[in-house]
């Protein structure tokens, strides 16, 4: 062990940068070679967004990125220049959940929740592009997205459940 | 419900009279307590946390699989500026491990590496990239020793051994008993099959790494935030490694991104971040990397089996000769227990009159093997349940006839004295049968596709401690609030099965409050009562129990005040929509809220604990601890399978699966468990493998994601999914496990269904499309393991059976061993 009188830290030295994210600019101070995955954990904190591999192999890590789902650990923060980022934070509005998370929620879609916020983005690029998904669709769409948990089954039961919710106009009832 | 120590009262009276008039939370599906959390990305894993001043550490891990250390300089890595500490083995002499006859892990190595990612030196500096810098500076001097990398080598004992304990050089443990005569009953046969088949070794792969926080809090206690599925053990193993009392130390599990047996083992790194948080007076944190999770292990044991059967014309069985051996890895883990297990329920799904088991477990050079998900009993049951498919074949028979014919009885006491409660296996296979079109289906389909059968069960909880104690093995407070609220406590960990949920769910039932009323303090040694974790199965049923008997307690006092108050029986009074009232005249009640203060006016203070023991198992001999549960789930599956006959490819078209759960907490929790279970089993069945390049000095083939396969999206094929409730006496409402049971049909499902299609056999899981070109072109159409080592047993435990009149005790000990086994 050290003496208690600490050395220097090492000198990093970092970039600023306006990150859009979820519909607000943040000034935010990072490393320049860190992953989006690791600017949105640990210098915005905003810990909603996992990670299993971090080598883009897990899924775990997705947000949108202008509404197209991304792999936050294939993507360094300064990438994200001029973008518009989507994080699980974002998700649910001042008047309450996405009818995606309420469905997850009610038909038990997230058993750890580890993977949930990945699939519950990937499932709103979905909905975005195509409101009435088949099963077929589903399986190709969120085949990039691993869960342990499910067996992916009450995954499309949920997204299915908002789908038809959002075309009714009836978000949770 | 248990509680017969104590007398009935009117107010307790009351309370099952209720009961019988319907459940009002049981058997239904409400959201999880933590479901908003989880789906709002707001539930804070063990990686999500962070605190001022935090340190990062990282571990450097050895690159052989097996040497002395010779020496270790950590000069360069000190000097790097951001580097605040560095931890060699020296520091952390005293051993641990699951078991207490397994204490055989270091937190860092000590004087010798066992397996290319054992943990050496731990460094923390300021940020994580510089701890990863300083461990690449860090130079470890090593002196080969000679590998061994499988069980069959390890059992000659050639090489220096892993281990300076154990029953014999590299083998860990070796076991045999017998129940009753067994070579009696393969002469009594009139079809006696042998086959040798091998089970690959696979992981948990929690889509979570595991992640730890450690702190020094300002009056000297030491606090840990850990992704650990076992609070308690880790607990214990925390204490005894770093000398501080129990009362000083402080585990708290985070909500688990799924553990599936992973986060069962106490491990170093837990260790380490608290050891560099002593010394530097700061928090330290560790997130492992995915490839360090591989490394990490404890998963599935690659088990090679030999089974020996004797079968009457009828398809019942007059006796079996189970053989395992199990390649461990290079530490004990729950290895003993897993050996045990490869032998203990075979006897509980189907009568076995006489029963042999011989295990044997060795240490090799591999990251240690432990429990996943269904722990040691997969292996067997795979064996079993495709030897049953042949015998079917061999004797004319429809497998699901020859397995209905030969049910265990409920109620009834194995061969090898386990006491069998409520069994619905039969109601399962009719089920999975009828449902799945079996009879118009099996041996009936194209060239190609086909259909198997497969059934297993599992414990809920075992029935002993891992560490012998005569002390609950789960407790529950439950504390009630003037303004209605209802605060519950319990050291157990969520994992994402669900049993927060559970645990709120059974308190809601009894005091007849909403879930929104009650607020869970789980997890944690300084306030919650001890949960043994999340393991085995356990959790519904001991944790249930307890919350029953906790709630019910608290229940009594209110009732008692009420019933003076409204002058009324306590004995009709119902607790039900956040109300007290008469059940012969409903409108004469009161708010729940308002009758914690009557109750509180009279009794003072209302917070009542409650707790669970196994009852005591009927099996008294040496081993017998391996296997009682309270009670025993079953389950029973079909698979539907189309092979090309061109790749071997197995595509599985369509699940039907039934689980006799005994009664659902929560509907949907089971179904969910049940679908999981199915989605993993499949994954085993057909590809998951933990490989590693013996030829290059034991390391893993494949530490990624993208090449450990496991089921997408793309391979999960519908699963039908049927409930049978046999409520057991020794469940909580009649609940027994779900968790891990309906995994284990899925392995011999596929394979039995491989042949239907196609005619051929795989004995050997996974059942990937190489084996299966293999097996269509070779002679015998099969293929698997050719042969099965000498086991080396020089002496076998004798029991006598119930119906030789044994009492559960083995009249002749054999050498004395040198420590009893007790755990799960
Ligand atoms: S963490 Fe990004 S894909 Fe796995
Ligand atoms: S819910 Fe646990 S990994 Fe998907």
């Amino acid at each position: 062990m050290k003496p208690a009188t600490e050395p220097d830290s090492p000198a990093r030295s970092k970039v600023q940068m306006i990150l859009r994210v979820n519909g607000e600019s943040h000034d935010v101070a990072f490393v320049p070679h860190k992953t989006l995955l690791e600017v949105l954990r640990e210098d915005m904190r905003l810990t909603g967004t996992k990670h299993g591999c971090e080598l883009g192999e897990c899924g775990t890590c997705t947000i949108l990125v202008d509404g197209v789902p991304r792999l936050s650990c294939l993507m360094l923060g300064l990438e994200s220049d001029g973008h518009d980022i989507r994080t699980i934070e974002g998700m649910a509005g001042a008047c309450g959940a996405h009818p995606l998370q309420t469905a997850f929620a009610e038909l038990g879609a997230a058993q750890c929740g580890y993977c949930t916020p990945g699939f519950l983005l990937a499932a709103e690029a979905v909905l975005a592009r195509d409101p009435t998904p088949s099963r077929a669709t589903l399986v190709e769409e969120l085949g990039g997205n691993l869960c342990r948990c499910t067996g992916y089954l009450k995954i499309y039961e949920a997204i299915e459940l908002a789908a038809a919710r959002m075309q009714k106009g009836t978000p949770d009832a | 419900m248990r509680n017969s120590d104590e007398p009935l009262s009117p107010e307790r009276q009351g309370l099952r009279d209720q009961l019988a008039e319907g459940y009002q939370m049981i058997g239904k599906s409400p959201i999880k307590v933590d479901a908003m959390a989880k789906v709002t990305g707001q539930t804070m894993f063990a990686d999500d946390l962070s605190m001022p001043r935090m340190l990062h550490c990282k571990i450097l891990r050895s690159h052989v699989a097996y040497a002395r250390i010779l020496s270790i300089d950590t000069s360069a890595a000190e000097a790097l500026p951001g580097v605040i500490a560095v931890l060699t083995g020296a520091a952390m002499p005293i051993p641990f491990g699951i078991l207490p006859v397994s204490q055989d892990e270091h937190a860092l190595c000590l004087d010798r590496v066992r397996f290319v990612g054992d943990p050496v030196v731990a460094v923390a500096a300021v940020d994580e990239e510089t701890a990863f810098e300083a461990i690449q500076r860090i130079h470890v001097e090593y002196e080969k020793l000679e590998p061994v990398f499988d069980p069959t080598t390890a059992i000659e004992n050639k090489q220096e051994p892993l281990h300076d304990y154990g029953d014999d050089g590299n083998v860990h443990k070796r076991v045999s008993m017998e129940f009753g005569e067994v070579e009696e009953a393969f002469a009594a046969a009139d079809l006696v099959l042998e086959d040798t088949m091998f089970f690959e070794g696979n992981t948990h792969l929690p889509m979570e790494q595991h992640a730890s926080l450690a702190w020094r809090e300002a009056d000297g206690r030491l606090t840990i935030q850990s992704s650990t599925q076992t609070p308690h053990y880790l607990h214990k193993a925390m204490s005894k490694v770093l000398e501080m009392p129990p009362s000083r130390v402080r585990v708290i599990a985070c909500p688990n991104g799924g553990g599936f047996g992973g986060k069962s083992d106490p491990f170093n790194h837990e260790i380490v971040v608290a050891k560099l948080a002593l010394m530097t007076n700061r928090p330290v944190k560790i997130a492992l990397t995915r490839e360090e999770v591989f490394y990490c292990h404890r998963g599935r044991h690659p088990v090679l089996m030999h089974v020996k059967t004797g079968f009457r014309k009828d398809g019942s069985m007059t006796g079996m000769h189970f053989q395992s051996l199990l390649d461990g890895g290079g530490y004990g883990s729950y290895g003993v227990a897993s050996t045990y297990y490869t032998g203990a329920l075979q006897t509980v799904t189907y009568k076995v009159p006489a029963y042999r088991f011989d295990g044997v477990r060795c240490f090799t050079n591999k990251p240690p093997c432990g429990p996943k998900r269904g722990h040691g009993t997969p292996q067997p049951r795979f064996a079993l349940e495709v030897q049953l498919d042949k015998a079917a074949v061999a004797l004319g028979l429809d497998p699901a006839d020859l397995r209905l014919r030969t049910l265990h009885p409920a109620g009834g006491i194995t061969a090898n004295w386990l006491q069998v409660g409520s069994m619905g296996l039969g109601p399962c296979i009719e089920k999975v049968v009828e449902a799945s079109g079996w009879k118009d289906k099996w041996g009936k389909l194209p060239a190609g596709k086909g259909v198997g059968l497969a059934c297993s069960s599992y414990i809920s909880g075992a029935g002993l401690p891992i560490y012998w104690n005569a002390m609950p093995h789960s407790g529950v407070t439950v504390q009630l609030d003037r303004g209605g609220g209802v605060a519950v406590f319990c050291g157990e960990t969520d994992i994402g099965q669900g049993s927060d949920t559970v645990l709120a769910m059974v308190v809601a039932e009894v005091l007849g409050v909403d879930l929104a009323d009650i607020r869970l303090t789980v997890a944690d040694t300084h306030t919650t009562p001890v949960d043994l974790g999340s393991y085995s199965s356990r959790v519904t049923v001991m944790m249930g129990h307890a919350a029953f008997q906790a709630a019910e307690r608290a229940r009594e006092v209110v009732a008692r005040s009420v019933a003076k108050r409204l002058e009324v029986p306590a004995v009709r009074l119902r607790f039900a929509e956040n109300r007290v009232f008469d059940v012969q005249d409903p409108e004469n009640g009161m708010p729940f809220p308002k009758a914690v203060q009557v109750a509180e006016a009279e009794h003072g203070t209302i917070a009542m604990a409650g707790s669970y023991t196994p009852p005591a198992s009927p099996g008294k001999y040496r081993g017998a601890g391996v296997g009682p549960s309270p009670a025993y789930s079953y389950s029973a599956a079909v698979v539907q399978v189309d092979v090309d006959l061109e790749t071997g490819v197995v595509a599985v078209e369509k699940i039907w699966v039934a689980h006799d759960v005994g009664q659902s907490i929560n509907e949907m929790l089971v179904i969910g468990q049940v679908e999981g279970g199915v989605y993993m089993g499949l994954g085993e069945a057909l590809m998951e493998e933990m490989s590693y390049r013996s030829n290059r000095f034991g390391v893993h083939k494949i530490p990624s994601m993208l090449e450990y396969k496991s089921p997408t999206t793309h391979e999960m094929p519908p699963v039908e999914t049927f409930l049978i409730e046999s409520p057991d006496p020794n469940g909580p409402f009649g609940a027994k496990e779900v968790g891990q049971g309906p995994l284990l049909p899925m392995m011999p499902a596929v394979a039995n269904a491989v042949f239907d299609a196609v005619g051929v056999r795989v004995d050997e899981v996974p059942v990937t499309p190489d084996k299966v070109l293999k097996a269509m072109q070779a002679k015998d159409k099969r293929y698997g393991p050719k042969s099965f080592p000498d086991l080396r047993i020089t002496e076998t435990m004798r029991v006598k059976t119930l119906e030789q009149g044994g009492d559960g005790t083995a009249p002749r000990p054999p050498r004395a061993e040198k420590q009893e086994v007790k755990s799960s």
